[in-house]
Formats: C-alpha cells, structure tokens, sequence
C-alpha cells in the first residue's frame, strides 16, 4: 500500500510537469494494463483461426448476458446450426475478446461424436466490448456471430 | 489434485444425445495481474481440456487467460455404447489430472 501512494505521488507530480512527465507514467504501468499492450491484435487472431477463408456471418448463435456485473465470471453459451453428422459437422469454434490483454478466450475442437454443436463455459472480460464466436465446418467454410457485454466490474486487472 | 466435477447422466438410450458438465477448481492466473506488492503474479493456468470417449476423443478445448478461475465446460455427445469417459485437464507447471466417468446404454 505504501508503495501505492508512493506511485500515485510520482504520478501527480509528473502529470503537472507536463508531457515529459507522461512518458514516466506509461512506464509505470504495469504490462498489460494498457490495450495498447495487446500481445496481438483481434483481427491477426482471427486470421491465424481461419486463415484466408471468407467468414460469413450467421449459423453461430453466440449469447452472454448483456450486463455484466463481474467481469471474472461470465456466462457464454455457443451453439451453431448443424445437423453434426460425418459429411457435415463443426470441426472448431474460437471465440474471440476486444479488449482484454490476449485475443483469444477459447478454442473449442468438436466432431460429428458431439451430436449437437452446443458448447457452455465462463469467460473474463476485461472491459465492455464485443464477443466474436467464429464456427470452422467439415466442408472448410467459417461463420461467425457477435455479441456485446457492458462490464461494470472488470476482470483481469485488479481483484 | 485439484477437486473436479463431472455431471453426466449415469443411463442413456443408444443415439441419445447426452450433455456433459465438467468444472475443476483452479485458480486459472491470467500472468497479467498484480499481486500484494504490485508484481504481475506468473501466469498459471490450464490450457487444455480434452475428453475421451473409450479411448477416441470426443471434445477438445483449449484455454486462453479470459476462460475463468475454476474453469467450467458444458458440451455434448452422442451415446452409442457403454463406456468409460476420460476427462483430462493439462496446464502450466505441469498440471495434468485426468477424472473418469462411466455411462450405461440400453
């Protein structure tokens, strides 16, 4: 704690002198804290799921609730239309942030075995943004849906 | 070993498809929060989620610091015959646990 308003001191101090002092206080920051500090941007995420491939929108139903209170434990359900035999089945789904420090959230790898292309887990969200779920299908085409979540209590960064 | 949960119906009828619910405690450490004197804590965190089915795997996840502490995964499968299910957590510092369940087909 004391080190705490040892840096909040520096800081006031710093922002008073002026810009200079601005270059100090990133620095200051610790990594990650910033989205500047993105190991990787969204979109190179994406690409390196889906390589070139045109990604249409639709077939992927993405939900999450829209208000979220806590940002360390959000609810998010992916479903994507598909009757999930042999010939034609889900091979991946990725979901993918905007705003917290990493891109990606989860990989899923399914089969024509998983019956149902239905998947539930608990994500972090760092800040309100937007949710992407991209679906890769057996026959090489990807679909993606979108959601966005207001974050009030932020995860990832404190507590 | 870290406490898992795993729900799955104990009986199913074959070509059902059946949900299958797995939560394990875990503190999941994203690597980019500060701890108590204000260093980035090191990340720890499970990585892969796979589930196998007599062998044969079925379901396969992997992790990224934004799926949270004590991750939870609900996915389904279709029940052909019956068998034992193998769910296997693997992360950093070595994390490995592997918990079984068994199904009952008619």
């Amino acid at each position: 704690m004391k080190s705490d308003h040892g840096a909040g001191a520096i800081s006031r101090r710093h922002l008073l002198a002026g810009a200079a002092g601005s270059a100090v206080l990133v620095t200051l920051r610790p990594a990650g804290a910033a989205p500047a500090n993105r190991t990787e941007t969204t979109e190179s995420a994406i690409r390196r799921f889906a390589g070139d491939a045109e990604i249409r929108s639709g077939r992927v139903s993405l939900d999450l609730p829209p208000l979220v209170e806590n940002g360390n434990t959000v609810p998010l359900t992916v479903s994507v239309e598909s009757p999930m035999t042999e010939a034609d089945h889900v091979r991946r789904i990725g979901v993918f942030n905007e705003k917290n420090p990493q891109p990606n959230v989860v990989t899923l790898h399914l089969g024509p075995r998983a019956g149902r292309a239905h998947v539930a887990t608990r994500i972090r969200l760092a800040d309100t943004q937007r949710i992407t779920a991209i679906a890769e299908m057996s026959d090489g085409t990807y679909w993606s849906a979108s959601a966005d979540a207001i974050v009030t209590l932020a995860a990832c960064l404190e507590g | 070993m870290a406490r898992a949960l795993i729900n799955l119906p104990k009986t199913a009828k074959a070509g059902d498809v059946i949900e299958i619910k797995t939560l394990i405690s875990h503190p999941m450490e994203t690597g980019f929060r500060p701890g108590p004197d204000g260093r980035i804590l090191p990340r720890n965190i499970i990585t892969e989620f796979l589930c196998r089915f007599e062998g044969e795997e079925i379901f396969r996840a992997e992790l990224f610091p934004a799926a949270s502490a004590n991750p939870y995964l609900t996915f389904t499968t279709t029940a052909t015959r019956s068998g034992t299910f193998q769910f296997t957590w693997r992360g950093d510092g070595g994390f490995d646990q592997t918990e079984t369940a068994t199904v009952t087909v008619a």
